[in-house]
């Protein structure tokens, strides 16, 4: 069952941007499928990243007077920012993984809000933001849990496993229930997000396809990006609290 | 038979979005109607105020999209029908 089937084929539009859930280019290998689409745009990220970082610390300055170290040196106090707002105590250990992961998830947002995939055929799926498949928010959320666990043991050791007994030993089966609720609400909120931005987009553009959908696809924007904030900041709220002590 | 599920499928679909849609809808207001009450009091926090309101709304409005979730799951990825 797919949506594209409730509408009209052959209409111009529907060949500009046809709503595709569902369908992915299968890669395999070995007993694995994989979401082909989805590791090219990763990879696409990631290399955009990289060039990012490599561009602009280039040549590092006592005073910068280019642009494009004092445009590097804002991103990372942003960053550095939003993790010591969240993580009091030795935060520095962990500026990196909520680095990685604000512009891991930001720039693969805006790249599938912002670049013009639909112009690459694919013999199968459409490209798009990497975030729109479950699995890559999944396997983030994934990692933000196995990084406060570590985070936690790390500093308390065994004692770790103490705060489930917190604030009161009745409340342990909420306690150990909120360490599955955490990563699932984690990447179904980025998945949600940005599956539905794009499905908006991509109905209000088969219905009216001029000038009206940009609105929409400005707010796509800013949510997007915010969700990025939200998917950090979260990330830096639940290292902080098993880091805390007591 | 899998008429039936189908039918129950795409009515509980749109369900999940529009009763999820209430409560979020509610505590956005609430929350957005405090937010101006603090900015008439203090103008100089407008800043302050008004990224902590877009981060909550951010949690709120997650809540509408975990209903989403469940009927995109339900009109694509439907368990139910074979």
């Amino acid at each position: 069952m797919s949506l594209t089937n409730f509408i009209p084929q052959g209409n111009l539009f529907s060949t500009l941007s046809a709503v595709e859930v569902g369908a992915h280019l299968y890669w395999q290998i070995g007993d694995f499928r994989l979401h082909g689409q989805v590791l090219i745009v990763s990879w696409f990220v990631l290399f955009v990243i990289c060039a990012f970082t490599l561009i602009t610390t280039a040549q590092l300055e006592t005073f910068p007077f280019q642009s494009r170290q004092n445009l590097a040196e804002y991103v990372f106090e942003f960053i550095q920012d939003l993790t010591k707002t969240q993580i009091e105590e030795d935060y520095e250990e962990w500026v990196g993984f909520i680095g990685a992961v604000f512009l891991f998830v930001f720039v693969s947002n805006w790249s599938g809000a912002l670049l013009p995939w639909k112009v690459i055929e694919l013999p199968e799926g459409e490209l798009g933001a990497p975030t729109n498949d479950i699995n890559t928010t999944a396997a983030l959320a994934l990692l933000t849990s196995i990084c406060y666990f570590y985070a936690g043991l790390k500093k308390k050791g065994l004692s770790y496993f103490g705060r489930y007994l917190e604030p009161t030993p009745i409340l342990l089966p909420i306690n150990i229930l909120e360490d599955f609720t955490k990563p699932l609400s984690l990447s179904f909120r980025l998945f949600g997000n940005i599956l539905a931005d794009e499905l908006v987009v991509g109905v209000l553009v088969l219905l009216v396809p001029l000038v009206v959908p940009i609105p929409m696809m400005i707010l796509g924007l800013f949510t997007s990006a915010i969700q990025a904030l939200v998917f950090a900041t979260l990330a830096g709220v639940y290292i902080g609290e098993s880091l805390e002590g007591h | 038979m899998s008429q039936l599920v189908s039918a129950a499928s795409v009515l509980s679909a749109g369900l999940a979005v529009g009763i999820g849609a209430v409560g979020s809808g509610v505590g956005q207001g609430n929350a957005a109607s405090r937010a101006v009450e603090g900015i008439a009091r203090q103008p100089e926090a407008e800043g302050k105020i008004r990224g902590t309101l877009i981060l909550s709304f951010a949690f709120m409005e997650s809540l509408t999209i975990y209903g989403l979730v469940v009927a995109l799951a339900l009109l694509f990825a439907n368990p139910f029908v074979s």
